[in-house]
């Protein structure tokens, strides 16, 4: 029998052949699939809409803080607006995108599976999804729900009269949606690795999936049966969380916070597993470090569970606990800083090539940093006690989550681009909107950590008139921003038709993905590959194509 | 490089080994670390609301204890002896799963989905007693005494704590329904018998979640 080495890469032509995007058709063939490709796509669609939506609701928040008056959104319609902003961005844009998205469509082609280990189960976790968004939605439609992201109680159970059931519910459902797609992963990971690929060999996006899927499986459920005890206090009207009924508000924020700090995992873990797989693409190099990078991500998941209070020092925990969440929460920033130190340390003496990709990847290492140092301000009880409730906080969490897991996100979009759909983007129009995106980000939320500082406090829909200067600056970044975000939706359709037909390794990258043709057949391998090498053996391939061309 | 190939499975052709799997094993030793993991995020999911019990339980520990006192002890001790003798059913019929005995399974199966089912009526009869006697949560709570508030949300708890686990007891009956028929047809035997060993997994750790439920709604503080 023959088997698949990286050597035959090149000698690959693009496959006119049947692939998992032509071997059927019609509404049905989509809508009832169990092709873990044709599920990926069926979550990028539906995330781009909440994506969508989620970033007309952050539009308007800054235009109603373009002028210090509140003249544009009243409170109460703003109050719904930063609510449903952050619900849909967390819950159906943030958590599913990279897992749900690149993990379904690439990682058993990054490992040699023919699927996933369940795949009914994962064309159910899209319905749960799908569930989930619809009620979201329908919520949206009969009036919105103004208590925050967070759900705080006893607002939320007692005093809101918005529709806090209906989003909570919601919530609940696209919760078990995640669960199953991490155990997915964890079964596909642990007992579907090709012959010969052992767990060293393995990519590190592999090894940062399977670390966000051991938080997906663990912390999930704790929400869950959260906002269950919240829905049953709303309905039945008992005091589990209500204070005046004799129960403790401080029970449901560690609770909460024990998903939602891990939840932060969910989301960056992922956009460290793009990064290494493009910094290695696109420096031709290994990926310096390989195994610290690969137990950094384990040891980030581990952590993430012993942090949580960090987000309540201000709400009337003990100060002894509170210097100890403090401690641990500066302890995360080692692995984290391993994998910087680590992606830095690769680019040295790297043939770097500036492809759209890397512009995202680079722009992500130093978001991400930003963002990182920033959180040990904030771990730091001193300095949290002065701008909790700030737009420091916001702008910190923003560099995570937006310049750090959106950013890598469209990195692996672009990097991923021509295995999925068969084409590339034009690479001219993604390098300026990667630039425009950067630029854009930057002035959104940087003026937004001074703004911080200065005391402006986050969630008001007016403020005093000596902090317009920054919030129009932040304004005018969110329009460069919306701009650079508005691009890749048109290009990317675009190439679908008229981009450059891919083959199926253009960026003369290794990892069993690049193997197949691109778009890859409805079983990605026509023969399952046996692993004889290491991951980012781009040494050993760049000497083997030297040799040829001597030949 | 053939030496590294794995075999091709002898029961590569079994109508049962789906296509995505290499072999019969692979595919039972997915579908076990799959139902193990789906366990360990049971246990978070249960895990909540036994954290919430205990807080309140120590900060409301007569009102807990008076709680205990309206638990029908005589009824929770047959249904946790039902319930163990359930999981013996299920175990059997693993065993029988195995050696592919199929009507020793169907009848194990059975017996278990008889098992189960009457610890969903003694459970219903303990139910409605309480809610003759007011200690239904909400509106219907007509219960008196000077620590009412707090035994009212001792029953908040009572009522998710074994709601939500009769209603993993109801979704077991049904599975276990499901497979009866596939024991009866005959799907199972020494080759193929990994969805009974799931189900099992599932049926045991409804059961221990039981015994967990019912020495702290019951017994604790029983006897102040």
């Amino acid at each position: 029998m023959t088997s698949v080495t990286y050597h035959d890469v090149r000698l690959m032509e693009p496959s006119k052949t049947q692939n998992y995007l032509n071997v059927d058709y019609g509404f049905l063939s989509w809508l009832l699939t169990r092709d873990h490709k044709r599920i990926g796509i069926l979550y990028m669609i539906s995330i781009s809409i909440m994506f969508i939506l989620g970033g007309f609701f952050a539009m308007m928040m800054r235009l109603e803080l373009l002028t210090p008056e509140g003249d544009l959104l009243t409170s109460d319609t703003y109050n719904k607006f930063f609510t449903l902003h952050g619900i849909i961005m967390i819950f159906f844009f943030l958590i599913p995108s990279i897992p749900a998205v690149l993990g379904n469509f690439i990682l058993p082609l990054q490992i040699g599976a023919k699927d996933l280990a369940f795949p009914r189960i994962n064309l159910l976790s899209w319905y749960l999804y799908i569930i989930g968004a619809f009620i979201g939605l329908f919520v949206i439609i009969i009036g919105g729900v103004d208590t925050g992201w967070t759900f705080y109680t006893p607002f939320s159970t007692q005093y809101s009269n918005t529709h806090v059931f209906g989003t909570t519910l919601g919530a609940f459902i696209v919760g078990f949606s995640s669960i199953l797609t991490g155990l997915n992963f964890l079964v596909t990971i642990h007992r579907m690795r090709a012959p010969g690929l052992t767990w060293f060999r393995l990519p590190l996006f592999v090894w940062a999936i399977y670390a966000a899927s051991i938080v997906q499986l663990l912390a999930t459920p704790v929400l869950a049966i959260t906002l269950v005890m919240l829905m049953v206090e709303r309905v039945v009207h008992v005091g589990i969380f209500d204070p005046a009924l004799g129960g403790d508000p401080l029970l449901y924020q560690h609770m909460f916070w024990f998903y939602s700090h891990p939840a932060v995992y969910i989301m960056i873990l992922p956009a460290m597993g793009v990064a290494s797989e493009v910094v290695a693409a696109f420096t031709r190099k290994k990926i310096f470090g390989y195994r610290f990078v690969a137990f950094s991500s384990l040891a980030i998941a581990f952590l993430g569970f012993l942090v949580w209070a960090h987000h309540m020092f201000v709400a009337g925990i003990s100060v002894y606990s509170a210097m100890i969440f403090s401690f641990l929460s500066m302890f995360v920033a080692v692995p984290s800083a391993i994998k910087v130190f680590n992606w830095t340390a690769t680019l040295y003496k790297g043939s770097v090539s500036w492809q759209t990709p890397m512009l995202y990847i680079l722009g992500f290492i130093g978001l991400f940093t930003i963002g990182g140092v920033t959180g040990i301000f904030l771990a730091s009880l001193a300095i949290d006690v002065h701008v909790t409730d700030t737009y420091f906080v916001v702008a910190h969490f923003h560099y995570i989550m937006v310049g750090g897991a959106v950013m890598a996100y469209f990195a692996g979009l672009h990097y991923w681009w021509p295995k999925i759909t068969g084409r590339m983007y034009p690479e001219w129009w993604a390098r300026v909107s990667a630039l425009l995106v950067f630029v854009g980000f930057n002035l959104t939320f940087f003026p937004q950590f001074i703004l911080g500082y200065v005391g402006m406090p986050r969630r008001y829909h007016a403020y005093a008139p000596e902090f317009q200067v920054l919030n129009v600056m932040s304004t005018a970044g969110a329009s460069v921003l919306a701009v650079g975000y508005f691009l890749p939706l048109c290009y990317l359709l675009w190439s679908l038709r008229f981009g450059r037909k891919a083959g199926p390794n253009p960026w003369g990258a290794v990892g069993l993905e690049w193997t197949t043709p691109s778009p890859p057949p409805k079983d990605n391998f026509h023969e399952t590959p046996v692993v004889t090498w290491e991951a980012y053996d781009y040494p050993a391939m760049l000497k083997a194509m030297g040799e040829t061309q001597n030949v | 490089m053939s030496d590294v190939t794995p075999p091709a499975g002898e029961h590569a052709h079994h109508p049962f080994l789906q296509h995505h799997f290499e072999d019969l094993t692979q595919q039972h030793e997915a579908s076990t670390l799959g139902m193990w993991m789906f366990l360990s995020t049971e246990i978070l999911f249960f895990g909540g609301l036994f954290l919430a019990y205990a807080v309140y339980r120590v900060s409301y520990e007569a009102a807990w204890a008076e709680g205990a006192h309206h638990q029908n002890l005589l009824l929770g001790t047959i249904n946790t002896a039902v319930l163990i003798s359930s999981s013996l059913t299920m175990a059997l019929a693993v065993y029988f799963s195995q050696l592919g005995r199929r009507i020793a399974t169907f009848v194990t199966l059975g017996l278990t989905f008889i098992f189960g089912s009457v610890f969903l009526i003694i459970k219903g009869i303990e139910y409605h007693a309480h809610y003759v006697e007011g200690l239904l949560p909400g509106a219907y709570f007509t219960y008196h005494s000077p620590l009412a508030a707090k035994v009212e949300l001792f029953m908040v708890f009572y009522f998710s704590m074994t709601g939500l686990h009769a209603l993993h007891m109801v979704i077991g009956a049904g599975l276990l329904l499901y497979f009866m028929w596939r024991a009866w047809r005959g799907d199972f035997g020494p080759e193929y018998y990994s969805p009974v060993e799931i189900m099992g997994l599932y049926w045991h750790f409804i059961d221990i979640v039981w015994i967990f439920l019912f020495a702290m709604l019951y017994l604790i503080g029983r006897h102040h």
